[in-house]
Parts: C-alpha cells; sequence; structure tokens
C-alpha cells in the first residue's frame, strides 16, 4: 500500500494553483497515481462488467450469444429483443405493479414512521423507553425467518396475491423510524415553544414544524425505501400467486425460467428491470454512499 | 395530571400505526413461530403439537445436516467480504478525480435486485460464458467448469455471489468509518517514520473496532440467513447440495407447506445467530484501555 491510499488530505492544496500551471500537475498527479488507478479499474471491471455483458447482449441482434472473446460492445445493435420481452411476457403489468408497490410501500413507510418518530424525539410521557427499544430490538430479530410466520398470518387476513400484502410487513421499520426521529430532535425547541405559545396542538406542530423541517431526512428514506421495494424478490413471490400481479423483480425470473433458450431476451428483460432503479440510483449516489458527503464538502 | 394523561395519550396515537404493525409482523413472528415449530401445521389445519418431533426429524434428516453444513461454510464468505470491503474503502477514501464514479461502480450490485443478479451470473457462470472463457484464456484451465453444475462447486459459486452482492454495502459503512479517523494522528505518525503498513494496523484498524464489529456481527447474521441467492440461481440443486438452512426452511414451509418442520428449521438456524453474534461480540468487542 502506497503513501497515497491513505493520505488523501495533503496534497489538495494544489488545486488551487492557476488553471494553466494546474492541468500539467494535474496529469502529473494522475500519472503518479497509475497503480492505484488499475487496481481500481480490475475491481471495476469485476463488479461492472456482468452488467455491461448483459446489456451488450441485449442489444445485439445477431452472432454468437456466447462468443469468445467475450463482447464489448453489440453487434448490429438494435432493439429487436426489448420489442420481444414485451411480446413475450406482460411486461407493462410488471412495471405497473412494481410502480404501485414501490409508491405504496414509499408512502406508507413516511408516514408511519414520521407518526412515531415525533412522540420519540419531542415528548415526555410514560413508556418511552421501553417502546423506542423495542423498536430497536426488532433490527436484532431475525426478520428473515419472519416470512415464514408472516406468510401465515397474510393468509389468514385474507391478504394474498394483494398489494397490501407485500406492503404491509415493511412499513414499520426500525431504521427508518431511527432516521425521522434523529431529524426531529434536530429541530430547535424555540420553534416549538413559541408555536405552543401561539397555540399549536401536537399535531399542528407536527404537521406544520416538524415535516417541513425534516425535509432532507424525508427524502433519503424517500429513495432507500423506495429501492428497497423496488428490489424486494422473495416476499412478493410468496404473496403473489397470480403471474399478472407479480412485480418486475418477480416477473423477470419467469422470464428467465420459461425462456431460457432465448438468453438475448432475457437479458433484455433484466435490462429493463434494473434501468428505472439504476437511473434513481446515479442520480441520488449520495443518499447511497453518504459515508463520506461529510469529508468532500 | 390531567394534561399529562393528555400528553401521553397523544403520544400513543402517533406511535398506535407504528406498534401495531411490528407487533403483527415483528414480534408476533417470533412467538407464533416458535409454537409453531413444535407443532404439524399446513396454515388450513388447525396446528397439532407434536412435541419435539419436527426437531428430531430435522436432526435425522441428511438434507437439513448437509443443509446446516453448507451454512456453516457460508461463513467463509464473512472474511472474505470484511477484508475485501475494508480494502475497498481505504482504496477509495480519497479525493482522486473519478473517485466517486469507482465508489459508485462498487455499489452498482448492491442495488441490483437479486433476481436480476441471479440472471446475470447464471450468464456469467454457464459452460461458454464470460467466465470460463477468460479462465481458458489465461490457460487456467482446459475443460469448462460447471460453476452451477457440479454439485462440489456449485455452493461456492452461489457463495460468491453473495460476496459480489455485498462488498459495496460493507465498503460503505468502512468509508463512513474511515472518515471518522482525524488526518491529524495519520500526519503525527508520519513525523514519526510510520510507514503505510504500520499506520493500516496501528491506527485504522484500531480506530475502525466500532464498525469492524458491526459488520462482522451483519455479515455473519447475513451468511446464516442466506438463501436468497439459492432461490434465484440453483434452486437447492445440483444433487440438493446447495441448501442451505434458511433455503430449507424455505422449501419446506413455502412450497411443501410443511410449516411445523419448517420453522423448527429456522428456529435452529436463529439459535446459531444468537450464539455467533454473542461470539463476536465477545471477541472483537473494542477494548477500552
Amino acid at each position: 500500500m502506497s503513501n497515497v491510499d491513505t493520505m488523501p488530505a495533503t496534497d489538495t492544496h494544489r488545486l488551487d494553483l492557476p488553471a494553466a500551471a494546474d492541468s500539467a500537475s494535474h496529469l502529473r498527479r494522475i500519472a503518479a497515481r497509475l497503480p492505484h488507478y488499475l487496481l481500481l479499474s480490475v475491481i471495476a471491471v469485476l463488479t461492472v462488467y456482468p452488467f455491461w455483458w448483459t446489456l451488450v447482449t441485449a442489444l445485439s441482434t445477431s452472432g454468437d450469444v456466447y462468443s469468445f472473446p467475450p463482447p464489448l460492445w453489440p453487434t448490429k445493435p438494435g432493439l429487436d429483443n426489448f420489442i420481444e420481452v414485451f411480446r413475450t411476457i406482460d411486461l407493462v403489468s410488471y412495471y405497473k405493479n412494481s410502480i404501485l408497490i414501490s409508491l405504496a410501500t414509499v408512502v406508507g413507510t413516511i408516514v408511519i414512521c414520521s407518526l412515531a418518530a415525533y412522540p420519540l424525539a419531542r415528548m415526555q410521557f410514560p413508556g418511552r423507553k421501553f417502546v423506542f427499544g423495542a423498536i430497536i430490538a426488532t433490527m436484532i430479530l431475525p426478520a428473515e425467518v419472519n416470512f415464514l410466520v408472516n406468510f401465515i398470518t397474510i393468509s389468514k387476513l385474507h391478504l394474498n396475491d394483494t398489494v397490501s400484502g407485500v406492503v404491509l410487513p415493511n412499513l414499520a421499520g426500525a431504521v427508518g423510524i431511527f432516521l425521522m426521529k434523529q431529524a426531529f430532535e434536530a429541530v430547535p425547541q424555540d420553534l416549538i415553544d413559541a408555536a405552543r405559545v401561539d397555540g399549536a396542538n401536537e399535531w399542528e406542530i407536527f404537521w406544520k414544524i416538524m415535516l417541513p423541517l425534516a425535509k432532507p431526512a424525508i427524502s433519503a428514506l424517500t429513495i432507500l425505501t423506495m429501492v428497497t421495494a423496488w428490489n424486494q424478490y422473495i416476499w412478493p413471490s410468496v404473496v403473489m400467486t397470480s403471474p399478472e400481479k407479480f412485480p418486475l423483480s418477480v416477473g423477470v425470473l419467469y422470464l428467465a425460467g420459461s425462456f431460457s433458450f432465448k438468453t438475448r431476451v432475457v437479458a433484455a428483460g433484466a435490462v429493463l428491470t434494473v434501468l428505472p432503479i439504476l437511473a434513481v440510483f446515479i442520480f441520488t449516489q449520495r443518499y447511497f454512499l453518504r459515508g463520506f458527503d461529510g469529508a468532500v464538502k | 395530571m390531567a394534561s399529562r394523561r393528555n400528553t401521553a395519550l397523544t403520544a400513543y396515537l402517533f406511535l398506535a400505526p407504528a406498534i401495531v404493525l411490528l407487533l403483527v409482523f415483528s414480534f408476533w413472528p417470533v412467538g407464533f413461530g416458535s409454537y409453531i415449530a413444535f407443532t404439524k401445521y399446513n396454515v388450513i389445519d388447525r396446528p397439532e403439537w407434536v412435541g419435539l418431533a419436527n426437531f428430531r426429524d430435522l436432526l435425522s434428516d441428511d438434507l437439513f445436516l448437509s443443509s446446516l453444513k453448507n451454512s456453516a461454510l457460508y461463513l467463509l464468505v464473512v472474511p472474505a467480504i470484511q477484508v475485501i470491503a475494508l480494502f475497498l474503502a481505504v482504496l477509495v477514501n480519497n479525493k482522486l478525480p473519478g473517485i466517486k464514479f469507482f465508489r459508485a461502480a462498487y455499489y452498482l450490485p448492491v442495488v441490483t435486485t437479486v433476481s436480476v443478479v441471479g440472471v446475470i451470473w447464471n450468464f456469467m457462470y454457464t459452460d461458454d460464458g464470460a467466465l470460463n472463457a477468460v479462465l481458458r484464456w489465461l490457460h487456467l484451465i482446459s475443460e469448462p467448469i460447471g460453476f452451477l453444475t457440479d454439485d462440489r462447486i456449485a455452493i461456492f459459486s452461489v457463495m460468491f455471489i453473495t460476496i459480489w452482492r455485498g462488498i459495496g454495502w460493507y465498503m460503505v459503512l468502512y468509508l463512513a468509518g474511515l472518515q471518522g479517523i482525524s488526518q491529524d494522528i495519520y500526519e503525527a505518525a508520519m513525523l514519526d517514520g510510520a510507514n503505510a503498513w504500520q499506520r493500516f494496523w496501528r491506527i485504522t484498524v484500531p480506530m475502525l473496532a466500532p464498525t469492524i464489529l458491526l459488520c462482522s456481527v451483519m455479515s455473519v447474521l447475513a451468511a446464516v440467513k442466506a438463501f436468497e441467492e439459492v432461490q434465484v440461481m440453483t434452486q437447492g440443486g445440483p444433487a440438493q447440495s446447495t441448501y442451505t438452512a434458511l433455503y430449507y426452511a424455505y422449501d419446506f414451509g413455502i412450497t411443501q407447506l410443511d410449516l411445523g418442520h419448517a420453522l423448527a428449521a429456522s428456529l435452529i438456524a436463529s439459535g446459531f445467530c444468537v450464539v455467533l453474534a454473542w461470539l463476536n461480540f465477545r471477541y472483537l468487542q473494542p477494548r477500552q484501555s
């Protein structure tokens, strides 16, 4: 490991140099980091190439699917395979179902988590510590095992094959409540006191002061929840029994299972499934990679 | 007094929807699930108490024992994923031009649904797929490796997917930890002549101890509970060689509706989770000094 790996902050002042001198030193700086970049690139190939291969395969309209060397660029690029996906499966319904499930999960999560977080953050009442402790405890409960009993519960509530059945178990999450609680705790007490003097009740304080001031936390929770809801696979595949109600994540496997001989079409289906969420990810990276926000800005 | 009672009432009104949902979908499963583990139950008929019969059946079922063995084998994922993620975090913890691109590239698998991951890696793993092509081109193999068709190899291929999907997630957690370490400490160590290796072991690792503990616990629990990858890639095959404890529970519970059997299996897996989490806390807890 070279010095540069662990000592990032020492050379940033060079960026302040005038533009002309800067570009030369800039190039030198990059050249000095070549081994570092090489290593970064090798790992990036491992994580990105499978996606790239799938995209190239979906866009190619002729030639062997499994050619050697593995393709870097599509041959005779076209959208035929994508059109074939729409003809083979009811992709429009899958999109609608995924959007519906994601939307319902996001709205429900924001409403339920912020409602629950407000008293935990700003009110004194008996049992507060206990309730918060119990909510946090759900994080260490073996949640992945819950789906077996939740499957029973959903059946008993006759919510099989419904969007509610998919969405309800995911709304009250410890992470969401924790995130909103922290946002509400950051609101200055003066604002609340002033509102109380003006005769506002708890609901008005929550609705008119807390929620507007918690917008950054709400957007973070919205994006994280949306991606999780869009990507969930096992639970919707357990709840939904009619193929026309499948979300994309489940429908794409239906395509892969039934038409596995049409590799290009399956690849196109995979691309169509991840495209919306990758677009969301690319524009909202900082919410996911927030680990470095503070240091970079 | 009346106003205090009012406050409490208001507070619990705000909390009510979350409390109801958590009781039904998070706490009830633990209690009811533990009860069902001692019964015979198929969702339609009433549960019938059978005592320890499910557990006895499990322990004499070779498939369950090999599932447990695979889940234990799956723990190998933990050190691999943690070492790679920490290494990656150190590599991208700087402001080099383009570094954001690399961070996003490493995170890409994390935001991809597991079903598409399964589809994509089925492409990569086939006999004429990219992986075999590269290995052949490097003259490492002469015959294609049956990554998902050879019952000695398939479980490792599935474990690799877990690593591939997970490193970005842990990288971000380690990155957050790294950025909490003051640069002054590194500069002081450099003045004292510490090299990069020494700085990593004497400063980075000890200062990251809380993050390392958190990530290890998360990744141990995830390893014991892994089964989505199995479901989308091999459905337990070939020759039932890729059953993990939870895939076994899923298979019996959801596919065969033998919920007593399935919940007994998942209770055993949960027991292992508790023990392993405790061991993590016991041995990775940062020492107070």
